[in-house]
């Protein structure tokens, strides 16, 4: 009985348990149930995946209201594989947060922290879930104002500054989609997804139709922060607490990048964004520009949080790089890239949280020969920018080779050049945190025995993705075996 | 007449890039929330007028009404209102604490600061 309601509980256990989290009042206790409620929906992501990877969907009507009138919650494998990276990355960043969340909020706040997380995770899982473009609308709004408030919260001044730029150009962004959904709504006169896309057929090439969907690219790349629109993105990652950063870096953008797949394969059609409108191009152009761009501001950075976000504005490129290919294998390495890129990032901020807790600063220049006091820290940000990097038998590897091998499929010679160019790239930043903590010497302030180490839980967060970065690099039937099962079900 | 029939979308376009305008000119924080709340309202306008049939009533059921204009917009936009309102509270305390941070509200005065 239960277990046919499973889609709705992912979205509304989180968005119930976070007013309980204001009435409770306290930081432990929001914590506590923050961690439980994060821990149940995975578990019904993971349900979830393994109920629809036998390749039969779940649909489920909201209120018995069957689609189209109806809102439909709609699971498929793509539905479930973004399930599953969102859960994963909360339920493990939310158990390692307290201490450190601690450390960076007035302990009078934190229960609106973990408020605002909850609802922050309701507005992911829901724009994942929701077969609905109205709806889709509302829980990106929903995921956006929570993150707003999650990245002012820090005691940083500047994080405000961050919040409001981010609050502008995300309302811009979100009201693009919004404006998208309109005139979509106007041609066709229904808001369901897959409904959506039977009625295009017919009326495909109205101005209307085309506009609704250079609307929905723009407002998409606005949220995603696919260059040049990745504007709020830096100062966001720097100035919010890490474990935000840490959160936001695996799960936001990832989610955008879905929402862009999810329009132009299941609502615009393959063959109208690609083939008649030469949306791969445009796409591919700014991908290009993304990847070299980020990577390029990451060596030039001396702030490893900012250093990080650079280099995520390039792995976005990456991700888009592969939707612009426009064949199976590139959208393969595209999805496969969203559930490796969170691994690594996360794993990398959590590692820079760690230092952060005990020496409370993130600047490279004041962390020399760091690996001497926090040894275990310090490899385990070597391994996760060795998988960044992408070097053979870590996760980031996987994806990158088969970007490599759908650039070269599809007869882009020059892509794998600027692939292979932004790696080394990569590897000028990840060995500029390297060189630092290894082989300079030690800073004195460092030795000061006064500082705390960081707490338990993080360590064990950190390790646990590190180890995924090492595992999936080698067992890949999960990200590499899913993503060529979902891009086959979606081209086909 | 064409451009006289489309008197709405010309509304709206008109309120948009006013919008968009004042996000961009304005250097006052509150300023750029009254440009995004204009550009907002447009997008509103644009969804109410879809809805519109002419000649219809308001879509109440009773006997005497035969033609009535879509609802279904309307609901949207309620949502949208909300979503809108949200936006605007956050943006105004987010405002506030940046006042207090930094004692003004002018974006180019803020970034001589950070």
């Amino acid at each position: 009985m239960l277990s046919n309601h499973l889609p709705i509980l992912q979205v509304v256990i989180p968005l119930i348990f976070a007013p309980v989290c204001v009435i409770l009042r306290n930081g432990t206790l929001s914590w506590v149930l923050a961690s439980l409620v994060s821990c149940i929906t995975f578990i019904i992501a993971c349900l979830l995946l393994t109920s629809v990877s036998g390749g039969n969907n779940i649909t489920y009507a909201l209120g018995g209201w069957v689609a189209p009138a109806g809102i439909e919650y709609h699971v498929d494998l793509l539905t479930a594989y973004m399930l599953l990276i969102i859960n994963a990355v909360a339920a493990v960043v939310v158990i390692a947060a307290r201490e450190s969340m601690a450390s960076e909020i007035a302990s009078d706040r934190l229960y609106l922290f973990y408020a605002a997380f909850l609802l922050n995770l309701t507005g992911l899982l829901g724009v994942v879930m929701t077969g609905d473009a109205f709806n889709l609308f509302v829980f990106i709004e929903i995921a956006s104002l929570s993150s707003y408030a999650m990245i002012s919260i820090s005691r940083d001044r500047r994080c405000l500054y961050a919040a409001f730029k981010y609050l502008i150009l995300g309302t811009i962004g979100a009201s693009f989609i919004l404006i998208s959904v309109g005139l979509l709504y106007a041609v066709t006169g229904t808001l369901n997804i897959f409904d959506l896309s039977d009625r295009l057929g017919n009326v495909e090439n109205t101005n209307t139709v085309i506009t609704a969907l250079i609307f929905f690219t723009i407002g998409i790349a606005i949220k995603a922060a696919i260059f040049p629109l990745h504007l709020w993105l830096p100062d966001a990652y720097t100035y919010s607490p890490v474990i935000v950063s840490t959160f936001l870096a695996g799960t936001t953008t990832k989610v955008f990048i879905y929402a862009l797949i999810r329009f132009i394969y299941s609502l615009f059609g393959y063959e109208f964004s690609f083939n008649q409108l030469v949306l791969n191009d445009l796409l591919m152009i700014l991908a290009c520009g993304a990847v070299l761009y980020g990577s390029i501001q990451a060596i030039r950075q001396d702030s490893i949080k900012r250093l990080l976000a650079y280099s995520s504005i390039a792995q976005i490129g990456y991700m888009v790089l592969g939707i612009s290919i426009a064949t199976e294998l590139g959208l393969a390495a595209s999805l496969a890239h969203v559930f490796n890129h969170a691994v690594i990032k996360v794993a990398l901020f959590l590692s820079v949280a760690c230092i952060i807790y005990r020496y409370n600063t993130e600047m490279i220049s004041q962390l020399h020969g760091i690996s001497k006091f926090m040894p275990y820290t310090s490899a385990c940000f070597l391994f996760g920018g060795l998988s960044l990097i992408g070097i053979p038998l870590t996760a980031g590897f996987t994806s990158k080779w088969l970007l490599i091998q759908a650039s070269f499929s599809a007869g882009y010679w020059s892509l794998v050049i600027i692939i292979v160019f932004s790696s080394i790239l990569s590897i000028l930043y990840v060995w500029k945190v390297v060189e630092a903590a290894y082989f300079k010497t030690p800073a004195v302030e460092l030795s000061n025995n006064n500082t705390q180490n960081a707490p338990r839980l993080l360590y064990i967060a950190l390790f646990i993705f590190v180890l995924a970065n090492l595992y999936f690099g080698t067992e890949t039937s999960v990200n590499i075996g899913f993503a060529k099962d979902i891009a086959y079900g979606l081209v086909n | 007449m064409e451009i006289l029939g489309l008197f709405n979308y010309w509304a709206v376009i008109f309120l948009m890039m006013s919008g968009l305008y004042i996000i961009i000119a304005h250097d006052n924080l509150v300023k750029k929330l009254i440009g995004i709340n204009i550009f907002q309202t447009s997008i509103f306008i644009l969804f109410i007028s879809l809805g519109k049939v002419s000649g219809g009533t308001a879509p109440v059921l009773t006997e005497s009404a035969q033609l009535y204009s879509s609802p279904l917009p309307h609901v949207l936009i309620l949502t949208a209102i909300v979503v809108g309102i949200s936006t605007t509270a956050l943006g105004l305390a987010i405002i506030i604490r940046i006042y207090k941070a930094f004692g003004t509200i002018e974006d180019n005065e803020i970034q001589q600061e950070l």
